[in-house]
């Protein structure tokens, strides 16, 4: 193509280049200009609770916007590490937590927030029968859980090793129940899906992952609490947050008795006892 | 930085008017140089940052042999299933005429541009256990969900499209007199195909196969939705680099690393073989 030097005539070409690169710069300037949002780096398992906490917070601080990143607490503590821009961190785990305070990205001390157990899914129909967490030992089941480094799996796997040890179980029903694991899903979420889906058996999940709008679909069987987990959530603002003040904000609305009560109502733990309810 | 700034200045001498920088012309040389910054600094980065931290000296402890031969077994039978399957339709798409042709020539390249994850949930409802024939193939013992079939299909789903587009301008670019001539000497049917047509397009086909061999083997989405993720079972090596990303950052890195070579030489062995091809035209 040859580019004739005629100045009368305007070149289309690079007015527009020009024009977009305008914009892109415009974008970027009134993205700086909006100091309201807030973002909480959040795990997986906080999705729903976290979502009704919003509402109710943004109610009460109108001047805040909180916006989520939902993901296995191993990747949020990752993508904290490599320099996300996160205001808080809500981790489903205190070793990711530690993780990310280990790096230099917390600031202050983490404060535990809520308490979580397992609890072992299979679909509404339960195609496999299972009723039991022996039943997961059964050749031929499809058993779904969560994969290496993220929190849930390190729950999981202390479950069974609390079951292999006692004698009514023994060393070969974890060994079973190894072999029947078909997947080692990214997050708990995934697990579900997959349960939800009808494609696996069953999952170990978080208690808190069995919703109100999943309860149609899923069969929730407990899971006897001697050998159950108790997951801890620490909650703590981030080293490179512009603005620790609203980021408290938010920490101490998750801990007043309204955000607790939000917890309790998804199925987690609240650390504070409310009306009398145990907070354990 | 300043390669490409003296490239595009040799460039610029062959130009009839050399000495005339016009302001236009710098904004787009400009935006150009950053474009292609863009497209090459992230793998660059991330070349050097593999070598830098040695991955590959703690690479076993993650499974990453495993998922290598994984990959590598997986991706091939996924291409032979796509020879296979892709070379007739490939051909019927150049040679005959049918109703809908246009539309379906539109749909066979939809998977290149589908969301992966919405391939991988449309595998699912296909042939997942709840899916459209799960029950029917469970009938007959196949559960597919979870197995490394499921892998090669989802594999096949998203990179087959690659390799049926550069095999049916092939088989279009071979000169009918050539078919004719061959005809009149009284070859037909399968001899004609195998002796005149299949070598006069082998190019386009094995251009076409590196192409979707490379995507098959980068193939993510869609497999760890419709195959999950287990090692030795299914986890492909972009699910393995997924999988480690956050314990062993090193691992992923290289593992990385690994994958960008190998698309890289599959790139390259496309465009010679396209180029070479090009002066029969």
């Amino acid at each position: 193509m040859r580019a004739e030097h005629h100045p009368a005539h305007p070149r289309p070409l690079p007015a527009l280049a020009a024009a977009l690169l305008l914009i892109l710069l415009a974008g970027s300037v009134t993205q700086a200009a909006q100091p309201q949002a807030l973002i909480v780096f959040a795990a997986a398992s906080l999705t729903d609770a976290f979502l009704a906490i919003e509402t109710r917070f943004e109610a009460a601080h109108p001047d805040t916007d909180v916006i989520y990143n939902f993901a296995g607490s191993s990747t949020l503590a990752a993508q904290i590490l490599q320099g996300a821009p996160a205001d808080v961190f809500a981790s489903a785990n205190p070793h990711q937590m530690d993780a990310a305070r280990a790096g230099g990205q917390i600031a202050g001390e983490p404060q535990i927030f809520a308490y979580n157990r397992l609890a072992l899914i299979t679909p509404a129909d339960n195609p496999a029968g299972i009723e039991s967490l022996r039943d997961l030992a059964t050749p031929g089941v499809r058993l779904v859980i969560a994969g290496l480094g993220v929190p849930a799996r390190a729950y999981t796997d202390a479950m069974f090793s609390r079951l292999a040890s006692a004698p009514t179980y023994g060393r070969d029903y974890w060994a079973a129940v190894r072999a029947n694991v078909v997947s080692e899903e990214e997050n708990v979420r995934q697990v579900l899906l997959k349960v939800l889906l009808g494609e696996a058996d069953a999952g170990i999940v978080y208690r808190s992952d069995v919703t109100p709008g999943n309860t149609d679909r899923l069969r929730a069987l407990p899971i006897p609490r001697l050998i159950n987990a108790r997951a801890q959530y620490p909650i703590a603002i981030t080293a490179g947050s512009a603005q620790p003040e609203r980021a408290a904000q938010f920490i101490d609305y998750v801990l007043s008795e309204p955000g607790q009560t939000i917890l309790a109502a998804w199925s987690l733990i609240p650390v504070r006892s409310l009306d009398g309810a145990a907070g354990s | 930085m300043i390669h490409i700034f003296t490239r595009a200045r040799r460039q610029s001498l062959h130009d009839p008017q050399p000495l005339r920088v016009s302001f236009g012309q710098v904004i787009v040389g400009l935006a150009g140089v950053i474009g292609l910054l863009f497209l090459l600094l992230p793998v660059a980065v991330l070349a050097i940052e593999g070598v830098r931290a040695q991955g590959w000296l703690n690479a076993p402890a993650s499974g990453v042999p495993q998922a290598i031969t994984l990959s590598v077994a997986t991706t091939f039978v996924t291409s032979a299933l796509t020879i296979l399957f892709g070379t007739p339709l490939a051909y019927l798409l150049a040679r005959w005429r049918f109703p809908f042709k246009r539309l379906i020539n539109l749909l066979i390249e939809l998977p290149i541009v589908l969301p992966p994850a919405v391939a991988g949930l449309a595998l699912l409802e296909t042939f997942g256990r709840r899916g459209a024939f799960g029950p029917a193939l469970e009938t007959v013992g196949v559960n597919l969900p979870f197995t490394t079939a499921a892998v090669v299909l989802a594999q096949t789903f998203v990179s087959a499209p690659f390799f049926i587009r550069s095999a049916q301008v092939g088989f279009q670019n071979v000169a009918r007199h050539i078919e004719d001539a061959a005809r009149v000497d009284g070859a037909a049917g399968w001899v004609l195909f195998r002796h005149i047509t299949l070598p006069l397009a082998s190019r386009a086909l094995v251009a076409g196969l590196v192409l979707s061999w490379a995507r098959a083997l980068g193939e993510f989405g869609a497999t760890i939705l419709f195959a999950g993720s287990l090692q030795g079972r299914t986890q492909t090596m972009p699910l393995l680099i997924y999988n480690v990303l956050e314990r062993d950052l090193d691992a992923a890195i290289w593992t990385g690393l690994l994958l960008i070579i190998m698309a890289v030489i599959a790139l390259a062995v496309a465009s010679w073989l396209r180029q070479t091809d090009e002066p029969a035209e």
